[in-house]
């Protein structure tokens, strides 16, 4: 098991001074390699869910751990995504990817050709002296994911990482994200709100309940891969994408 | 308490979707081509205009003295400053006190802005520091320098000294309010970034922080730079025996009023480069926001 979570709870202190409860309890494990797909209601703790395992949210209870170590600060094994590219603009495209390299203090020459070897891939060919503001959406997200592949992580964490794009997009880099974790040896967690996306891309469906998040439905998904858009049109694809919304609807408490 | 101190700006907005961007795009170069057919053919006389309207003062400030409307002792001819300021320079006088209050003003602004950085940095992390000193530097900042720079020149003496420290303190409170404002500026997302690739507190200051803040930092620099020469000239009309202001009060006592207008002109002309320099380093480092504006 590569993370593990036990009773895992989050909770905030709203400003009158009470606790507000926003995750948990929760635990589930997660397999080596495994592609994880995180749904719920929005308010369900989603996000906070990805923040306790990159290391940037404390846990208020339980644990939360990583290779058996409890995660309580980010770590060079574990890159994070946003649902915002959160570019630097004043950086280029090249030197946003570079960027963990750069922090990591390797040389310019050696990062910038390991992230002009990443732009084919990226479909940013040519654009490696862009200025973000000068992206569309989708490409300005294309280099958030470049600079998660740079890092090497052997867990992706991704917060609803195309959930600002439109639809057409979205589709596509979902896709992409399969192409580019080709190997498919890195874990992820992908929270997400989109159904077809989650089937889609997703080894195992977990749907949270309404805020604070606990688990309704753990789905095992068989699909085989590699996944392609055709089998949107299947039954069992369809028998999933409903159980995933049953849950989902299911009146929580 | 509302804080006193520099309110962090609304979060830049990050541009969520680009529909409609071409479209604006087209309708912005559209716009530009019909702008630029308008003045056609009259863009150097454009670029010249700010010379002309300097020549119709120059004019205008002749004419009046030469139909003497004016006593030349209020007003001296242009022919009468100019004849000074050749003598001056021949002299060497000119380029001394001009070098005195440059260094003064050069000097007062690195200290100035020097520990404005350093104490808006920290007064922007730390939110406490900003309730101990609010009330002090906004009452030294609400004093003014005139007020208490002869109490400045009894501490630090009539040389260069006190001078420096006019500068430093007349520059420090715009450089501090927009290092505050530039630190807590910062999107709490990127921050987020940086956090999670590990990025320690000096790599979060230089690739984070210092860039973010730049263009507001700059816009800072160029307030302080005007503000220096006041600091500088203010220090040396207490007490000097050198420098633009020193020049200005001795011109003013033997009634010399063309070299009262070298000296003044010659501050002009001195805080314009400052100015002028701050403006080149803006556009040449904040030559990214030239091309995201497109």
């Amino acid at each position: 098991m590569i993370l593990s979570l036990r009773d895992l709870v989050v909770s905030f202190r709203a400003p009158a001074g009470d606790l507000l409860p926003v995750l948990g309890p929760i635990s589930f494990d997660v397999a080596d390699s495994q592609f994880v797909c995180v749904l719920g209601p929005s308010g369900c703790g989603k996000s906070t869910l990805i923040r306790v395992l990159a290391g940037l949210q404390a846990a208020s209870a339980g644990s939360a751990r990583y290779q058996a170590q409890l995660i309580q600060a980010p770590s060079a094994d574990i890159a994070i995504m946003f649902q915002d590219p959160n570019l630097m603009p004043w950086r280029t495209v090249l030197q946003n990817i570079a960027l963990p390299l750069e922090l990591r203090g390797m040389p310019r020459q050696q990062r910038h050709r390991i992230a002009r070897a990443l732009l084919p891939q990226l479909r940013l060919n040519g654009f490696e002296h862009a200025y973000p503001a000068e992206l569309s959406g989708g490409m300005a997200q294309r280099v958030a994911l470049g600079r998660v592949i740079v890092q090497q992580p052997k867990v992706w964490l991704l917060d609803e990482p195309f959930g600002a794009l439109d639809a057409l997009t979205r589709e596509r880099l979902s896709l992409e994200l399969l192409r580019l974790r080709a190997g498919g040896e890195q874990t992820v967690i992908m929270v997400t709100h989109d159904i077809n996306e989650a089937v889609l891309l997703g080894d195992r469906l977990i749907v949270l309940s309404r805020g604070p998040g606990t688990i309704v439905d753990d789905i095992n998904n068989t699909l085989p891969r590699p996944r392609h858009v055709e089998m949107m049109y299947q039954p069992e694809f369809i028998r999933l994408t409903r159980r995933v919304r049953a849950a989902i609807d299911k009146p929580s408490g | 308490m509302p804080s006193a101190l520099g309110e962090p700006p609304h979060a830049r907005p990050q541009p969520p979707k680009r529909l409609g961007r071409d479209m604006r795009q087209k309708a912005q170069r559209k716009n530009k081509q019909r702008k630029t057919a308008l003045v056609a053919g009259s863009g150097a006389a454009l670029k010249l205009s700010p010379f002309f309207s300097l020549l119709f003062l120059l004019a205008c400030w002749h004419w009046i003295t030469a139909r003497a409307l004016i006593s030349p002792i209020l007003v001296p001819p242009p022919s009468a400053v100019f004849t000074a300021l050749a003598d001056a320079l021949a002299d060497g006088s000119l380029a001394k006190h001009s070098a005195t209050t440059l260094e003064e003003m050069l000097y007062g602004l690195a200290i100035g802005l020097g520990i404005a950085l350093a104490l808006g940095y920290a007064i922007a992390k730390v939110p406490l520091l900003e309730y101990i000193l609010s009330p002090i530097i906004v009452a030294f900042q609400s004093t003014p320098i005139v007020a208490y720079a002869p109490l400045l020149v009894i501490w630090f003496g009539q040389g260069p000294q006190s001078k420096v420290v006019t500068t430093a303190v007349i520059v420090f409170f715009p450089a501090l309010m927009n290092m505050i404002v530039g630190i807590r500026g910062v999107s709490p997302r990127l921050r987020d970034m940086m956090r999670s690739l590990k990025a320690s507190r000096w790599q979060t200051f230089r690739h984070l922080e210092l860039p973010a803040a730049l263009p507001v930092l700059l816009a800072g620099l160029k307030t302080s730079t005007t503000l220096a020469i006041i600091g500088a000239v203010v220090g040396e009309f207490v007490a000097s025996g050198s420098g633009l202001g020193f020049l200005v009060t001795l011109a003013r006592n033997q009634y010399d009023t063309p070299l009262v207008f070298v000296s003044v002109l010659t501050m002009t002309a001195i805080a314009l480069s400052l100015y002028s320099l701050v403006t080149l380093l803006e556009w040449r480092l904040l030559a990214w926001q030239r091309r995201s504006a497109l």
